[in-house]
């Protein structure tokens, strides 16, 4: 009963995230959604990630949304739709997810029982280190591309594109 | 008693369902990296909910790390794109970037 007020209450988060008149409370509704997101996957059994989850998801994509939305303006949303209107969009994700639910939901297992697992650590390092080492290159390449983007000039005035 | 692996499953549903709604419905750049969010946070439900089904929780785990730190630096390109594409068109739309043809 507690999951399913947990996942209600993050569904209704990332609903509101999604469709929020405004800019900043939608970066506050994702982080709502992102820390109940870490709420469930402790309770499937995943503390490590549900903290990285809790602490990058919620804490630090908030912040860099709530920088960015600062430095750009907050720039009504509502203008801004897209020429798809809404129930056609409703349609075209609804069907595939209610043929998604019909194929999925009748075959979900509860969790397999098996012997001692091994550590996350043990996992991280010695099987997936090759994993490892994708994100330091991520994480490089993120911050050069960052850089790359903010150094970016003002376009002179005599030669404003449009 | 609803067996969590199957809230667990409703969960990916609904937040890929509303990540995609998200990404349909908006021009918007900002909003359209929160539906990314959105929609990523789905996809990793979906790998812990399948590492505690086979019983690879640890490996599922490791999995969902490298697409944490793969979404986040997603966002953070994403954000530094939309503020720059603010500073030379003077709006959020996805749609002053097709000014890139020309």
């Amino acid at each position: 009963m507690f999951d399913l007020l947990v996942v209600a209450a993050m569904l209704a988060c990332a609903w509101m995230a999604v469709r929020g008149a405004r800019l900043l409370i939608a970066a506050l509704w994702l982080a709502g959604a992102s820390a109940l997101a870490a709420l469930l996957l402790y309770r499937l059994g995943a503390p490590e990630v549900a903290v990285i989850e809790l602490s990058v998801g919620a804490g630090l994509v908030t912040v860099l949304f709530v920088f960015a939305i600062n430095i750009s303006g907050e720039e009504p949303p509502g203008a801004l739709t897209s020429p798809v209107p809404w129930p056609l969009a409703a349609l075209a994700v609804a069907w595939p997810l209610a043929l998604a639910a019909t194929m999925v939901l009748p075959t979900v297992r509860p969790a397999a029982v098996l012997g001692p697992a091994d550590r996350f650590a043990t996992v991280l390092w010695e099987q997936r280190g090759l994993d490892t080492l994708l994100q330091v290159v991520l994480i490089v390449g993120g911050v050069l591309a960052v850089l790359g983007l903010l150094a970016a000039r003002r376009p002179r005035p005599g030669k404003e594109p449009r | 008693m609803i067996p969590l692996s199957l809230v667990a499953s409703v969960a990916v549903l609904g937040l890929v369902g509303i990540g995609l709604f998200g990404l349909l419905v908006t021009r918007h750049l900002i909003k359209v990296v929160v539906g990314l969010q959105v929609l990523v946070k789905g996809a990793l439900v979906a790998l812990v909910l399948a590492g505690r089904i086979t019983g690879q929780v640890q490996v599922a785990q490791s999995m969902a790390l490298t697409v944490i730190v793969a979404d986040t630096i997603v966002s953070v390109v994403a954000l530094a794109l939309a503020v720059q594409v603010r500073r030379q068109f003077g709006t959020l739309d996805v749609r002053a970037l097709s000014a890139l043809r020309r």
